[in-house]
Protein backbone atom coordinates (compact mmCIF):
# COMPACT_ATOMS: atom_id res chain seq x y z
CA UNK A 1 0.00 0.00 0.00
CA UNK A 2 1.40 3.34 -1.15
CA UNK A 3 1.68 6.31 1.37
CA UNK A 4 -0.63 9.10 0.44
CA UNK A 5 1.54 12.69 -0.52
CA UNK A 6 -0.66 14.68 2.12
CA UNK A 7 -1.72 13.33 4.90
CA UNK A 8 -5.18 12.02 4.67
CA UNK A 9 -8.29 14.44 5.93
CA UNK A 10 -6.02 17.77 6.15
CA UNK A 11 -4.01 18.20 2.90
CA UNK A 12 -0.99 19.19 4.37
CA UNK A 13 2.30 17.95 3.18
CA UNK A 14 4.13 14.85 5.65
CA UNK A 15 7.28 17.08 5.80
CA UNK A 16 5.02 19.95 7.41
CA UNK A 17 3.88 17.52 10.15
CA UNK A 18 7.81 16.35 10.29
CA UNK A 19 9.12 19.89 10.61
CA UNK A 20 6.12 21.11 12.88
CA UNK A 21 6.72 17.82 15.06
CA UNK A 22 10.85 18.50 15.23
CA UNK A 23 10.31 22.54 15.97
CA UNK A 24 8.46 21.62 18.95
CA UNK A 25 10.32 18.95 20.25
CA UNK A 26 13.01 21.38 19.56
CA UNK A 27 11.78 24.45 21.29
CA UNK A 28 9.84 22.26 23.82
CA UNK A 29 13.26 21.14 25.21
CA UNK A 30 15.13 24.15 24.29
CA UNK A 31 12.96 25.81 26.82
CA UNK A 32 12.88 23.04 29.91
CA UNK A 33 16.66 23.86 29.42
CA UNK A 34 16.67 27.15 30.54
CA UNK A 35 13.52 26.70 33.35
CA UNK A 36 13.84 23.17 34.80
CA UNK A 37 15.42 23.48 38.90
CA UNK A 38 17.32 20.14 38.12
CA UNK A 39 19.97 20.87 36.27
CA UNK A 40 20.42 17.00 35.08
CA UNK A 41 17.38 17.14 33.87
CA UNK A 42 18.27 20.47 31.75
CA UNK A 43 21.47 17.76 30.42
CA UNK A 44 18.85 15.74 29.43
CA UNK A 45 16.20 18.09 27.79
CA UNK A 46 19.81 19.56 26.16
CA UNK A 47 19.96 16.31 24.47
CA UNK A 48 16.68 16.30 23.41
CA UNK A 49 17.09 19.53 21.72
CA UNK A 50 20.47 18.51 19.99
CA UNK A 51 18.53 15.68 18.70
CA UNK A 52 15.55 17.01 16.99
CA UNK A 53 18.46 19.74 15.70
CA UNK A 54 19.67 16.61 14.16
CA UNK A 55 16.45 15.91 12.37
CA UNK A 56 15.89 19.27 11.39
CA UNK A 57 19.37 19.15 9.66
CA UNK A 58 18.25 15.52 8.11
CA UNK A 59 15.14 18.07 6.40
CA UNK A 60 17.31 20.38 5.41
CA UNK A 61 19.71 18.24 3.35
CA UNK A 62 22.89 17.68 4.76
CA UNK A 63 23.10 14.35 6.25
CA UNK A 64 26.64 15.16 7.24
CA UNK A 65 25.98 17.96 9.45
CA UNK A 66 23.79 15.87 11.04
CA UNK A 67 25.86 13.01 11.61
CA UNK A 68 28.72 14.97 13.08
CA UNK A 69 25.73 17.01 15.33
CA UNK A 70 24.81 13.89 16.90
CA UNK A 71 28.19 12.58 17.23
CA UNK A 72 29.61 16.30 18.27
CA UNK A 73 27.00 17.56 20.65
CA UNK A 74 25.08 14.58 22.15
CA UNK A 75 28.10 12.38 21.91
CA UNK A 76 30.66 14.71 23.28
CA UNK A 77 29.27 18.47 24.54
CA UNK A 78 26.64 16.83 26.35
CA UNK A 79 28.28 14.18 27.99
CA UNK A 80 31.25 16.71 28.74
CA UNK A 81 28.51 19.06 30.35
CA UNK A 82 27.04 15.94 32.29
CA UNK A 83 30.32 15.06 33.84
CA UNK A 84 30.97 18.68 34.64
CA UNK A 85 27.36 18.44 36.43
CA UNK A 86 28.61 15.70 38.15
CA UNK A 87 31.90 17.13 39.21
CA UNK A 88 30.60 20.99 40.48
CA UNK A 89 26.85 20.57 41.49
CA UNK A 90 26.37 20.35 45.95
CA UNK A 91 24.88 16.62 47.01
CA UNK A 92 21.98 18.27 48.47
CA UNK A 93 19.04 19.51 46.62
CA UNK A 94 19.42 21.52 43.62
CA UNK A 95 19.65 25.61 44.09
CA UNK A 96 16.57 26.84 45.78
CA UNK A 97 16.41 29.97 43.10
CA UNK A 98 17.34 29.16 39.90
CA UNK A 99 16.75 31.99 38.12
CA UNK A 100 18.77 35.58 38.98
CA UNK A 101 17.02 38.69 39.98
CA UNK A 102 17.15 39.95 36.23
CA UNK A 103 14.99 36.76 34.61
CA UNK A 104 11.51 39.43 34.09
CA UNK A 105 13.80 42.05 32.51
CA UNK A 106 16.01 38.85 30.38
CA UNK A 107 12.48 37.18 29.44
CA UNK A 108 11.62 40.69 28.14
CA UNK A 109 14.34 41.13 26.36
CA UNK A 110 14.53 37.53 25.07
CA UNK A 111 10.84 38.03 23.50
CA UNK A 112 11.82 41.45 22.30
CA UNK A 113 14.92 39.82 20.68
CA UNK A 114 12.90 37.21 18.76
CA UNK A 115 9.98 39.14 17.69
CA UNK A 116 12.30 41.49 15.86
CA UNK A 117 14.52 38.67 14.46
CA UNK A 118 11.06 37.64 12.75
CA UNK A 119 9.97 40.36 12.11
CA UNK A 120 13.29 40.96 10.33
CA UNK A 121 13.13 38.03 8.69
CA UNK A 122 9.69 38.31 7.23
CA UNK A 123 10.40 41.38 5.30
CA UNK A 124 13.82 40.90 3.71
CA UNK A 125 14.13 38.68 0.69
CA UNK A 126 16.85 36.80 1.13
CA UNK A 127 16.90 35.71 -2.65
CA UNK A 128 15.98 32.07 -1.75
CA UNK A 129 14.80 29.45 -4.24
CA UNK A 130 11.37 27.45 -3.27
CA UNK A 131 12.94 24.10 -2.97
CA UNK A 132 15.14 22.42 -0.59
CA UNK A 133 18.66 21.22 -2.28
CA UNK A 134 20.69 18.54 -0.69
CA UNK A 135 24.21 18.79 0.15
CA UNK A 136 26.31 15.93 -1.47
CA UNK A 137 29.00 14.40 0.66
CA UNK A 138 31.41 13.72 -1.75
CA UNK A 139 31.33 18.19 -2.96
CA UNK A 140 31.69 19.02 0.61
CA UNK A 141 34.40 16.58 1.06
CA UNK A 142 36.19 17.93 -2.21
CA UNK A 143 35.21 21.56 -1.03
CA UNK A 144 36.90 20.97 2.81
CA UNK A 145 40.04 19.48 1.83
CA UNK A 146 40.71 22.13 -1.26
CA UNK A 147 39.33 25.21 -0.87
CA UNK A 148 38.69 25.04 3.09
CA UNK A 149 42.02 23.07 3.81
CA UNK A 150 43.73 26.13 5.65
CA UNK A 151 40.47 26.87 7.95
CA UNK A 152 40.63 23.02 8.57
CA UNK A 153 44.23 22.65 9.55
CA UNK A 154 43.40 25.66 11.90
CA UNK A 155 40.55 24.18 13.55
CA UNK A 156 42.91 20.76 14.47
CA UNK A 157 45.47 23.50 16.15
CA UNK A 158 42.38 25.07 17.71
CA UNK A 159 40.87 21.43 19.14
CA UNK A 160 44.91 20.68 20.07
CA UNK A 161 45.18 24.04 22.10
CA UNK A 162 41.64 23.50 23.80
CA UNK A 163 42.51 20.33 24.99
CA UNK A 164 46.12 21.90 26.46
CA UNK A 165 44.07 24.72 27.97
CA UNK A 166 41.10 22.64 29.40
CA UNK A 167 43.70 20.06 31.42
CA UNK A 168 46.30 23.11 32.44
CA UNK A 169 42.96 25.04 33.76
CA UNK A 170 41.01 21.70 35.01
CA UNK A 171 43.99 20.19 36.80
CA UNK A 172 44.22 20.03 40.64
CA UNK A 173 47.14 22.18 41.56
CA UNK A 174 48.72 20.41 44.73
CA UNK A 175 51.63 22.68 45.37
CA UNK A 176 49.46 25.61 46.55
CA UNK A 177 47.83 23.54 48.43
CA UNK B 1 6.06 25.77 5.34
CA UNK B 2 9.31 23.12 5.34
CA UNK B 3 10.11 24.04 2.16
CA UNK B 4 10.32 27.84 2.57
CA UNK B 5 13.83 29.61 4.48
CA UNK B 6 11.41 32.10 6.60
CA UNK B 7 10.44 29.22 8.88
CA UNK B 8 14.25 27.45 9.53
CA UNK B 9 15.15 31.09 10.74
CA UNK B 10 12.35 32.12 12.37
CA UNK B 11 12.74 29.05 14.14
CA UNK B 12 16.66 30.25 14.91
CA UNK B 13 15.76 33.28 15.87
CA UNK B 14 13.31 31.64 18.41
CA UNK B 15 16.24 29.25 19.51
CA UNK B 16 18.61 31.99 19.84
CA UNK B 17 16.09 34.31 21.90
CA UNK B 18 15.16 31.11 24.05
CA UNK B 19 19.38 30.95 24.91
CA UNK B 20 19.90 33.81 25.24
CA UNK B 21 16.92 33.88 28.09
CA UNK B 22 18.93 30.96 29.91
CA UNK B 23 22.31 32.62 29.68
CA UNK B 24 21.19 36.34 31.40
CA UNK B 25 18.51 34.57 33.73
CA UNK B 26 20.14 31.50 35.32
CA UNK B 27 22.28 31.25 38.17
CA UNK B 28 24.27 28.15 37.37
CA UNK B 29 27.72 28.60 35.39
CA UNK B 30 26.81 25.61 33.62
CA UNK B 31 23.54 26.25 32.67
CA UNK B 32 24.46 29.52 31.14
CA UNK B 33 26.76 27.42 29.18
CA UNK B 34 24.42 25.10 28.29
CA UNK B 35 22.66 28.25 27.06
CA UNK B 36 25.38 29.01 25.15
CA UNK B 37 25.51 25.75 23.68
CA UNK B 38 21.92 26.42 22.75
CA UNK B 39 22.44 29.54 20.96
CA UNK B 40 25.40 28.44 19.12
CA UNK B 41 23.01 25.38 17.89
CA UNK B 42 20.28 28.44 16.68
CA UNK B 43 23.40 30.00 14.63
CA UNK B 44 24.32 26.62 12.78
CA UNK B 45 20.46 26.14 12.15
CA UNK B 46 20.74 29.39 10.44
CA UNK B 47 24.16 28.73 8.37
CA UNK B 48 22.44 25.25 7.10
CA UNK B 49 19.11 26.66 6.36
CA UNK B 50 20.79 29.12 3.85
CA UNK B 51 23.20 26.39 2.61
CA UNK B 52 19.54 24.08 1.73
CA UNK B 53 17.59 26.89 -0.02
CA UNK B 54 20.67 29.13 -1.56
CA UNK B 55 21.75 27.39 -4.60
CA UNK B 56 25.41 29.16 -4.13
CA UNK B 57 26.05 28.98 -0.81
CA UNK B 58 25.10 24.87 -0.84
CA UNK B 59 28.04 22.84 -0.10
CA UNK B 60 29.75 26.35 1.54
CA UNK B 61 27.09 26.23 4.53
CA UNK B 62 28.02 22.29 5.36
CA UNK B 63 31.44 22.99 5.55
CA UNK B 64 31.40 26.43 7.69
CA UNK B 65 28.21 24.38 9.87
CA UNK B 66 31.28 22.18 10.74
CA UNK B 67 33.53 24.37 11.77
CA UNK B 68 31.35 25.95 14.09
CA UNK B 69 30.99 22.53 15.35
CA UNK B 70 34.33 22.09 16.24
CA UNK B 71 35.06 25.49 17.41
CA UNK B 72 32.24 24.74 20.25
CA UNK B 73 33.82 21.49 21.23
CA UNK B 74 36.54 23.29 21.87
CA UNK B 75 34.56 26.35 23.71
CA UNK B 76 32.71 23.89 25.57
CA UNK B 77 35.94 22.22 26.69
CA UNK B 78 37.82 25.73 28.01
CA UNK B 79 34.83 26.98 28.96
CA UNK B 80 33.93 23.95 31.41
CA UNK B 81 37.56 24.13 32.95
CA UNK B 82 37.15 27.34 33.71
CA UNK B 83 33.72 26.36 35.57
CA UNK B 84 35.80 23.68 37.39
CA UNK B 85 38.64 25.69 38.62
CA UNK B 86 36.21 28.82 39.84
CA UNK B 87 34.45 26.05 41.69
CA UNK B 88 37.46 24.17 43.32
CA UNK B 89 38.40 27.78 44.60
CA UNK B 90 34.64 29.02 45.50
CA UNK B 91 33.21 25.79 46.41
CA UNK B 92 29.66 27.34 44.13
CA UNK B 93 28.57 26.48 40.81
CA UNK B 94 26.24 29.74 41.22
CA UNK B 95 27.78 32.51 39.25
CA UNK B 96 25.94 35.52 41.91
CA UNK B 97 28.24 34.09 44.45
CA UNK B 98 31.30 35.05 42.89
CA UNK B 99 31.92 38.59 43.90
CA UNK B 100 35.77 38.52 44.47
CA UNK B 101 36.46 41.57 42.44
CA UNK B 102 33.32 43.23 43.97
CA UNK B 103 34.67 43.92 47.64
Amino acid sequence: MAIPDTVPLLGISWNDVLFVVLAGILLGSALLVVTLRDIIRCGIAMVAAFGALAGIYVMLGAPLVAAAQVLVYIGAIAVLILFAVMLTQAKNAPARLVFQTQAIPAAIAAVVLAVIVALSVVSTDWGAVSTRLTTATDALARLLFNEYILPFEIVSVLLLAAVIGGVFLAKREDRDA
Amino acid sequence: MSQSLDAYLVLAGILFAVGSFGFLARRNAISMLMSIELMLNAVNLVIVAFGAFVPELNVDASVIALMVMAVAAAEATVGLAIVMAIYRNRRTPLVDEYDAMRQ
